[in-house]
């Protein structure tokens, strides 16, 4: 029997479990909403390193190599490294996974590169291909700003519909074999949606129509209302591009204000001047292996989908006035 | 009295440019790198207009220390230098500015040699 639902969305019928995470954090997040549940944070951004890009590359190496010993097995049983990161031709992913003797396997996808991840090592896992695979996403406030706006040095003012890109990483480790641990059941493939939005700093709603597209895909796929979920988060819309998703959504007739939250909006408190949260490509991996697997672990969320968002420009491309593709993926996480 | 009236106009003035800043950041999609070369724009066109006179005359330092005050000293220059001949016209304006470009070079030397960046504080 095809594993495919209606147009997008693909059932995970064997387990396919999470079995463990592990994050780092950091400065500002630790200082964030979610500090208790990140396993380390970072005292400052540079980490002794002497360029943000070495502490990125250091950050990730770090969280593989705490995922590895929290789980107790050796690098030589994981079948394959998967992530993504935000900078040109993903360095700190590639440069980390040098440091292990695994296969490696790179993925770009801005934001969203999470989901990307987690779907397609999903899908592996269940078609019995590997049965120990991590994936971890990163980002790093110091190296994402010069890669998509400005470097710090220039110290510009941000624009009020911006975004703060988060410094954080979390990885997590699909296996086909746990216990109690959460479960992905089905993954929804997301379209590339543009409505035209050209405006670099307001991510946010370039980012949701994608989301709502792929949401709405979803639950008409599998047949389900919202409130199946215990929560509906998205990676990074921010606070506009969640008021946003919930309007786009309902005029496609689904009433998402009871479910839905976003990563980027939960992460820093209200006092933290964050203008419109959190965003990146550690954002919503950190958030998910911190917060949510936590809580699902103990029993208070069963049934969660997960929808990192990516907004696919580069510098180049809104310097030449192109608009900003958006992209997300949903993956249906339960107990 | 007088000097508090003068640093008062001076940071009116100054507090001017920012505000105007702040609102096309706030209010349209224009990024900041082209905000800067508007102000310098508008200060090549004040003193050409010979308006410039006039606002460096109330505002002083709190007129020629922002970019504007760059693009105004850089059209007087290139102006002066027009009446002397086409040559001096092209030299003049950087002339004008030299003593502004060179302390930024020296001092982003410097400061670029003892300090180092880090991640803004929100």
């Amino acid at each position: 029997m095809s594993k495919k639902r209606g147009k997008q969305t693909y059932v995970i019928d064997t387990d396919v479990f999470i079995k463990n995470t592990a994050t780092i954090a950091g400065p500002l997040e630790g200082k964030g909403n979610f500090a208790e549940y990140y396993d380390e944070v970072l005292e400052n951004d540079s980490w002794g390193c002497k360029s943000y890009e070495k502490t990125e590359i250091k950050m990730r190496k770090n969280v593989i190599d705490n995922l590895i010993r929290k789980e107790g097995i050796t690098e030589y049983d994981l079948d394959c490294i998967m992530g993504g990161d935000l900078l040109n031709q993903i360095v700190p992913t590639a440069f980390s996974a040098r440091e292990f003797e695994v296969p490696y396997l790179g993925m770009y996808e801005a934001c969203s590169t999470f989901g990307e991840c987690l779907a397609v090592g999903a899908m592996l896992v269940d078609g019995g291909f590997m049965t120990n695979l991590l994936c971890s996403t990163s980002s790093h406030n110091g190296t994402a700003e010069r890669q998509y706006r400005l470097p710090l040095e220039l110290g510009s003012q941000p624009s009020p519909v911006c975004q703060w890109t988060v410094t954080g990483t979390g990885a997590v480790l699909l296996t086909n074999t746990g216990d109690k641990q959460p479960k992905i059941k089905s993954v929804t493939i997301g379209k590339i949606v543009d409505l035209g939005i050209i405006d670099p700093s307001n991510m946010g709603a370039a980012m949701a129509p994608a989301a709502t597209d792929t949401i709405v895909t979803h639950l008409r796929d599998m047949d389900r209302k919202p409130e199946y979920y215990d929560m509906i988060v998205t990676g990074d819309l921010g606070k506009y591009g969640r008021d946003l998703l919930h309007f786009l959504a309902k005029e496609e007739g689904y009433e998402l204000a009871n479910v839905l939250n976003d990563c980027g909006s939960m992460i820093y408190t209200d006092k933290q001047r964050a203008t419109q949260g959190g965003s990146g490509a550690g954002c919503s991996s950190l958030v998910f292996s911190s917060y949510f697997y936590k809580e699902m672990l103990k029993g208070n969320f069963r049934k969660i989908l997960l929808v990192p968002t990516g907004a696919l420009l580069s510098k180049i491309s809104s310097l030449q006035g192109e608009s900003i593709p958006g992209v997300a993926h949903a993956i249906d996480i339960e107990l | 009295m007088e000097i508090f009236l003068l640093y008062l106009r001076v940071f009116a003035t100054g507090g001017t440019f920012c505000l105007i800043g702040q609102i096309l950041i706030n209010k349209t999609k224009m990024n900041t790198a082209r905000i800067l070369v508007l102000f310098l724009s508008i200060g090549v066109i004040l003193e050409a207009t010979g308006l410039w006179m006039y606002v460096e005359g109330f505002g002083a330092s709190g007129a020629t220390i922002p970019i504007v005050g760059f693009g105004a000293s850089l059209a007087r220059g290139a102006i002066n230098g027009a009446k002397i001949g086409i040559l001096p016209a092209l030299t003049m304006g950087l002339e004008s500015v030299a003593g502004g470009l060179t302390a930024v070079i020296v001092f982003g030397l410097f400061f670029g040699l003892v300090s180092r960046s880090r991640t803004k504080k929100m």
